[in-house]
């Protein structure tokens, strides 16, 4: 399963040529690469899911259950029932086909079954020829089949093709989103123990520790503690972090990664240095030290499960407000989910102010929850905080805006804005690649692992390719972006495509650029990278 | 084979029409039962479709923000693509409806070796609104055969439509307007590799249906020239409810009758609900308001989450707390005893 090399990669793809055969008489070929391992039957166990077993996407037999397809037909019943956007989304799609090359799945492959539309088509056909009478009558004709065993594998390769980005959704006139498709479709899919590793292990992670990767909470503040050393060595200054500190004013919620996997510690130092600037009174806690959420990768109520302890871990704490670190997913949940499955948020919250400003949120007044760049963005408009952005100046930055939060939830200024005061080179990509219409990483929605190489680096050409043109046109050399998965799945992206770009987040160039009272002169940036200027004057 | 069986289809509708009234002179099945049944059927299986849809709960509000969220105030916020509240979400609704703003934005990508480009692509929004907004001036325009006196604005409409004086009786510009655009979504279809490859037949019947629509109503008014006075004595009873078929109307107005009945019937059985169903889409019709409005799922309000929670957490990993001297929230205790 060696990956292929960078110009071989694409050779095949052609756009404009499609298979002679109907596709529904095509079947998914599951080749090494290109798809993800199955759940481990004792995780799958763990938490309570359907029909654990042994079994690969490559066997032959899925070992489904016995009333396998009675199963599927009334999870679909359900969701029609429950989701008005599922049903909706089952009757309205024309085929005008805007969507077709929309998709970095179908521009990394050109295999038609990763169009947004006939990814849904996928489902679709299946509403049809189960439960309408026309379908039944015209079949084929009308778009309709049967549910078959090899739909089963067809579903699960194509929805797992698939990252939830919602790029799709900008273009449909009728905004019709393959992501609440996609989701809605995984739910159905677990109902017959037809799963992926990669996703469930956070989640029992998630379920039983606390966080994805299973720290525990002493590990947890060992790593911080490394950090810390590093910052010390850097900064010469040891910020505190308070742990689970109650009656702390802020609860501060990140993604895990941020306290252990490179590149995201980095950002966490940003984090860390700024609220030590601001001696701001926060704590972290390592109960609910997880602010992403894969079960949002399996089924809303799985979801729900692993999110709540943010709520719980607020009002135990009796803090006034919770601040969210920088994560694409965690905010599509926090900014689209949080409020209706959890809220009201708990009585002790309080409209979120910034203490240093005395700004009010009022925009995030009923969920209590503000995002780290809304926070800092209007820190420095406020002028408080003292920036020397040539601290970054050997970084040539652009910003990759990040799915979650450009579709989910309209996040474009603030962080550009931060961007700006804190590096002095600072280009964007093609606009038909940023912002709205910016392009997933290709690996989200827990498609970040590595049996899964070659179709992320598919999947996350396009983004690839518009930073290799910022790249050549203006010497980009530093991709930032607010996401953890972003963090840890463009650089391997970027070293496979675009190999002179790094990937970081914006509060790690926050971290740089800010000048502390106390501080001594600082030579590297907080990764041990000299700055500019600083190798001669050494 | 998709092409075809929808085109037979259509064909077949004249054939039967012919069969129907030129040879077996059922002028009251086609003059009358059909257009009842089919505006009956339309009107009946429309309001199925739109309640069948409300009977499903939104559990979540899962705008999709196309521009900047209203955040900071001196951030300047994409009123249009990220709507704030609810007047704006009817601004959102109106661009989409009116003016296919989803459909302005496509673009075009091309691969050309490991390089991608991107074009804009603005052919199918034109293709779109010339098909649409003619479609729908030429059925306000057919309000004059419904009504009489016939309403001022409709005859001010004729005018405009008919604006140029080109032959007689004058072209109306809606007519050429829909043929080229009905023309630009078959052909598209037709040769476009990946539109072509998800067409299903019953994406192009409707296409030939409102071809054949379109082209007996151009036969009628500017070749064939039927009965005015006639056609319009069938249409006024037809909305009167005093049903009657007067003699002499040619086969040519039966036909573009039973295109027209088809369509309608056929209308909220297939994918032209698009029309109502843009309406209900959760990802435009919901402000961007999410975190300031709390937005309520039916089946979950009420019902508490099941979760790990702190004291259970704590009691797992308590000698891990104590020894890294994590504090210990003695409130657990305290609840349990």
């Amino acid at each position: 399963m060696a990956l292929p090399k960078r110009d071989e990669l694409l050779k095949e793809v052609n756009y404009d040529r499609m298979p002679e055969k109907h596709w529904m008489d095509t079947k998914p070929e599951f080749r090494p690469g290109t798809y993800c391992y199955a759940g481990e039957p004792e995780v799958v166990k763990d938490l309570g899911l359907p029909n654990p077993r042994k079994w690969q996407p490559h066997d032959e037999d899925w070992k489904l259950p016995e009333n396998w397809k009675e199963i599927v037909l009334n999870a679909i019943r359900d969701r029609m029932n429950r989701f008005r956007s599922f049903k909706l989304f089952m009757d309205i799609c024309v085929r005008c086909g805007a969507c077709a090359d929309k998709c970095h799945f179908f521009l990394g492959t050109g295999d038609p079954k990763n169009m947004p539309v006939l990814r849904a088509e996928l489902m679709r056909s299946v509403v049809k020829g189960e439960f309408t009478r026309s379908g039944k009558l015209f079949g084929r004709l009308a778009g309709a089949r049967k549910l078959t065993e090899d739909v089963i594998k067809e579903w699960f390769y194509y929805y797992y093709q698939c990252t939830e980005c919602r790029r799709c959704s900008v273009f449909c006139p009728y905004g019709i989103d393959t992501a609440e498709i996609t989701i809605l479709a995984r739910e159905i899919l677990h109902e017959i123990g037809v799963n992926i590793d990669w996703i469930l292990k956070p989640v029992r992670f998630s379920a039983e520790i606390g966080n994805h990767i299973g720290l525990q909470p002493h590990t947890i503040k060992e790593n911080i503690e490394f950090l810390l050393d590093d910052i010390e060595e850097i900064t010469g200054i040891r910020p505190e972090v308070p742990l689970n500190k109650k009656g702390a004013e802020i609860l501060f919620v990140t993604p895990s990664a941020d306290f252990f996997a490179d590149p995201g510690i980095y950002t966490f130092m940003g984090y860390v240095l700024l609220f030590h600037y601001l001696g701001l009174d926060w704590t972290l806690s390592t109960y609910a030290a997880e602010g992403g959420n894969f079960g949002f990768f399996t089924s809303h109520e799985m979801m729900r499960k692993l999110h709540a302890k943010i709520y719980h871990e607020a009002e135990r704490l009796k803090v006034k407000w919770i601040l969210g670190g920088e994560c694409g997913h965690m905010w599509r949940v926090v900014h689209q989910y949080e409020d209706t499955m959890l809220g009201p948020a708990p009585k002790n919250l309080e409209v979120p102010k910034s203490p240093i400003t005395g700004t009010v949120f009022e925009h995030a007044k009923s969920t209590k929850i503000v995002h780290i760049c809304e926070f800092t963005a209007d820190l420095i408009a406020h002028g408080k905080l003292e920036l020397d952005p040539s601290r970054n100046d050997h970084l040539v930055v652009t910003f990759h805006d990040s799915c979650n939060t450009s579709r989910g939830m309209g996040i474009f200024e603030e962080p550009r804005f931060i961007l700006r005061h804190v590096c002095n080179n600072f280009y964007e990509m093609p606009e038909n690649t940023i912002r709205e219409k910016t392009f997933c990483c290709g690996s989200g929605s827990g498609l970040n692992t590595d049996e899964y190489m070659e179709m992320r680096m598919r999947g996350g050409f396009p983004r690839a390719n518009a930073v290799e043109y910022v790249h050549e046109k203006h010497g980009v050399n530093h991709l930032a972006c607010i996401c953890a998965i972003d963090r840890a799945t463009l650089t391997p992206l970027m070293k496979y495509w675009v190999p002179a770009v790094s990937v970081g987040g914006v509060h790690e160039l926050v971290g740089n650029a800010l000048v502390i009272p106390g501080e001594k002169k600082r030579t590297t940036d907080l990764r041990f990278q000299p700055l500019k200027g600083a190798e001669e004057e050494a | 084979m998709n092409v075809v069986a929808a085109l037979v289809a259509v064909i077949g509708m004249v054939i039967l029409v012919w069969l129907g009234v030129g040879v077996l002179k059922l002028y009251t099945l086609f003059g009358v039962v059909v257009p009842y049944a089919a505006f009956l059927t339309f009107l009946i299986g429309l309001v199925y479709r739109m309640v069948n849809w409300a009977k499903s709960p939104v559990p979540f509000k899962i705008t999709t923000t196309c521009g900047q969220q209203k955040s900071l105030p001196w951030i300047k916020h994409s009123r249009l693509e990220s709507p704030a509240n609810n007047f704006e979400v009817v601004l959102r609704m109106a661009l989409e409806v009116l003016a296919f703003r989803s459909l302005f934005r496509n673009l075009r990508a091309d691969l050309r070796g490991r390089k991608l480009y991107y074009g804009s692509s603005k052919w199918l929004w034109l293709g779109a609104i010339l098909f649409h907004w003619s479609f729908f001036i030429i059925l306000i325009r057919h309000f004059r055969l419904f009504s009489y006196p016939v309403p001022g604005f409709i005859k001010t409409l004729d005018a405009v439509d008919s604006f140029f004086h080109i032959g007689l009786p004058h072209l109306y510009m809606t007519d050429v307007a829909i043929l080229a655009g009905l023309t630009f979504l078959l052909l598209r279809r037709l040769v476009d590799a990946k539109v072509n490859y998800i067409s299903h037949a019953s994406d192009y019947f409707p296409l030939f249906l409102i071809f054949g629509l379109v082209i007996s109503g151009m036969l009628m008014r500017y070749f064939l020239r039927v009965d005015l006075v006639s056609v319009k004595e069938l249409t006024m009873g037809l909305v009167t409810l005093h049903p009657k078929v007067p003699q002499g109307i040619g086969l040519i107005f039966f036909v573009h009758l039973f295109f027209i009945s088809v369509l309608v019937a056929y209308f909220p059985f297939s994918k032209l609900v698009h029309m109502v169903g843009v309406f209900f889409s959760p990802t435009r019709n919901l402000p961007n308001d999410n975190r300031r409005v709390r937005h309520i799922n039916p089946w979950w309000e009420g019902v508490p989450p099941k979760f790990l929670t702190y004291c259970e957490w704590q009691e797992k990993f308590k000698d891990k707390l104590e020894e890294s001297g994590q504090p210990i929230d003695e409130d657990c205790y305290e609840k349990k005893s």
